[in-house]
């Protein structure tokens, strides 16, 4: 590998990131495919996610919130439906109580939202300045009803996404120290098993579905055109970005292609059954913004492109890690 | 916009010559690569990118000399934040943080200056890059800092100018260029008034231009418009936010605590005049006192100096795409996201490779 330490980017889930798995991880432990969730026997799906978001509330939720949402996305993305969730805690020392206590309390609403069960857990304590106050993971598991995977996209497939982009990346860096600026912008972090399921059950014919957080639709679309083998197509003019989340990209010299999101779904499905999914899709709350934005070709070969609101194309390429702020 | 691209074309023809407009601006070279532009402008019509991107010309022993401040014990190192990836002679401040180094990303230099208040143990050094848009406030700051006698807080100031790099350019022998797309935040502070000596001295026109791809698309009509109608003048396109006199209270600040000073471009040179220094008076300020800047090399085969002089587009060089890629940048157009290898790699690398 190229780094002698770990750099901030190898968490970017960028192409650092993707290094580390591949080289360091995934030989290590044998594993063959890189999915969201694993499938064991074919029936269940087991996946595991920590949460180290920063400050750990922000607009729209809480690392409490994001910490069962990310967890039972994962699963649902591996057409699973969402079970039990275990929870470990590591806190720093000085944690308000009352601020703990909101968390948990987010926690609870959110895992009944998501029709799950917080079953096992574990805590632990670290001195002040060891952590940003407090750290979470979660581990999931879920009853497999779909047979998608990154690996199942083809030509032909028509790529669909279920509202806004960018919305809890902006959201989050809207609050950061040192950053902190004026937006209305809240994080779109929800539980997206419900809204998957009603696509599944539409009768379309799906393929693959992914949450694009960490790396933003781009990362998301990269993996899945180098796992599938095909081209993806994306549309500049049918990307659903507000205003709001468009102007603060530009300010910071963000991409919103390569922002984090919470509560979407990209879902690859069968050219012609786009419009059941849609139809699905936007008769659940968490769909009404659901619209194609792309297509899948033969060519080129692991590649993502977009065509361009002036008629021009481009390649949508694989964040590299940490989004810088430029300059000026 | 199929419109703006048809009045291309029909300027274009009027034209009837190939000609080259230089972008000076990196945040224009990236809404060219983002938006696809440049596969659908005329065959007689090239863009080329300047040295626009304030990353992209700040010199190696700049770096090396911020990678020393960020080694002493106590010393905090604020940055913009794509300065942090930038490669030294040996190590970049990304590394370096790694490594154990207080490096922390800030937004504004203002920012900085609250965190020296807040940690009156530490030194806190502020990383001043950039041209006359980010100039002004490092200035507002130095000031506030001794107003306030905050002398935990100083600046390593590496500032520029761009009137005379585009001078220099002009007297380059190796560059040709027909026009050129004048930066539109630097001409918010300084007036479209700065570039008049450019058709006055050197008959070359000069549009200032906003940033969204249909601005360039405007701006580019603009200038075949002059070389048409064999006209040279300093047009605004921007006249959103661009006026021919600029801000006087960001150039009187710029003023007090500044002075012209020869600067080092990467990859260019020594281009006299065209740097800013902190003035004697705010001396407790300026952490370039107390560092040595030693003379330092770029990478062996590395061509952003031609790059940034617009002699060369990215994949011309051997090591684009192959060794140097955006996570492992080995010369400076490749890491900052508006650097011309980094937004040709990252959106234009197909028609390359």
């Amino acid at each position: 590998m190229k780094h002698d330490r770990i750099l901030l980017a190898h968490g970017g889930g960028g192409t650092l990131t993707h290094e580390l798995i591949e080289q360091l991880f995934a030989p290590a432990f044998g594993l063959k495919e890189l999915e969201d969730s694993a499938v064991l026997d074919d029936k269940l799906a087991f996946t595991t996610d920590s949460y180290v978001v920063k400050p750990y509330f922000f607009p729209g939720g809480d690392i409490g919130k994001l910490a069962v949402c990310g967890t039972v996305n994962d699963l649902a993305m591996q057409g699973a439906e969402p079970l039990w969730l275990s929870l470990g805690m590591i806190l720093e020392e000085g944690l308000p109580l009352a601020d703990l206590e909101k968390i948990v309390a987010s926690i609870k609403a959110t895992a009944a939202e998501a029709g799950v069960t917080i079953v096992t857990g574990d805590t632990k304590v670290v001195e002040r300045g060891k952590c940003e106050g407090l750290y979470l993971n979660t581990a999931g598991i879920g009853r497999v009803v779909a047979d998608v995977g990154s690996t199942h996209v083809r030509p032909g497939d028509a790529v669909i996404v279920n509202g806004n982009l960018g919305e809890h990346g902006v959201a989050v860096l809207s609050r950061r120290e040192g950053i902190a600026f004026q937006t209305s912008v809240i994080s779109d972090c929800a539980p997206l098993w419900s809204l998957v399921q009603s696509a599944l059950v539409s009768g379309a014919e799906i393929h693959a579905m992914r949450d694009p957080t960490r790396g933003g639709l781009a990362a998301t679309v990269c993996d899945i055109a180098a796992a599938s083998g095909v081209g993806i197509w994306l549309q500049e003019s049918a990307l659903p970005i507000s205003a709001e989340v468009r102007g603060a990209c530009d300010l910071l010299g963000l991409d919103p292609l390569n922002i984090a999101n919470e509560g979407k779904v990209v879902v690859f499905c069968r050219g012609t059954d786009a419009g059941r999914v849609l139809d699905a899709m936007r008769a659940h709350p968490l769909g009404r913004g659901a619209r194609v934005i792309g297509e899948v070709t033969e060519k080129p070969k692991g590649m993502a492109v977009l065509r361009t609101a002036i008629g021009g194309e481009r390649i949508v390429d694989m964040p590299t890690g940490e989004d810088l702020p430029r300059i000026c | 916009m199929n419109e703006a691209l048809n009045r291309i074309a029909e300027q274009a023809r009027r034209v009837g010559r190939n000609v080259t407009f230089m972008e000076v601006c990196g945040t224009h070279t990236m809404a060219v690569s983002r938006s696809g532009l440049r596969q659908l402008l005329p065959a007689n019509v090239k863009l080329i990118s300047g040295p626009g991107c304030p990353v992209c010309v700040t010199d190696t022993s700049y770096i090396d000399a911020a990678i020393e401040l960020a080694r002493r014990p106590g010393v905090i190192v604020t940055t913009f934040g794509d300065l942090i990836r930038v490669p030294g002679s040996e190590s970049s401040l990304e590394r370096e943080r790694a490594a154990g180094a207080d490096v922390r990303v800030v937004y504004s230099p203002a920012d900085a200056l609250a965190l020296a208040r807040e940690n009156p143990d530490k030194q806190v050094v502020f990383l001043g890059v950039g041209f006359e848009t980010t100039a002004p406030t490092v200035a507002w700051t130095i000031k506030k800092a001794a107003q306030d006698g905050v002398m935990n807080f100083s600046v390593l100031c590496a500032h520029k100018t761009m009137p005379f790099a585009m001078e220099a350019l002009l007297k380059d022998q190796e560059v040709k260029i027909d026009g050129f797309i004048c930066p539109g935040h630097v001409s918010v502070i300084t007036g479209a008034q700065l570039y008049r000596f450019i058709p006055e001295r050197y008959g070359i026109p000069c549009v200032v231009c906003g940033f969204e791809a249909v601005d360039v698309m405007k701006c580019i009509v603009m200038l075949l418009a002059q070389i048409a109608g064999k006209r040279t003048a300093v047009e605004i396109e921007y006249s959103r936010s661009v006026n021919e006199t600029g801000n006087p209270a960001a150039q009187q600040l710029i003023a007090e605590v500044f002075e012209e000073s020869d600067a080092g471009w990467r990859g260019i040179g020594v281009i006299p005049r065209s740097g800013l220094a902190i003035r004697k008076e705010f001396a407790r300020w300026d952490a370039g006192r107390s560092v040595t800047f030693r003379e330092s090399k770029p990478h062996p085969g590395c061509r952003c100096g031609d790059v940034l002089r617009g002699v060369l587009t990215p994949p011309d060089c051997k090591l684009f795409a192959k060794v140097c890629t955006p996570t492992n940048p080995l010369g400076p157009c490749m890491v900052s996201s508006e650097g011309a290898c980094a937004a040709f790699y990252k959106y234009e690398r197909k028609a390359a490779v």
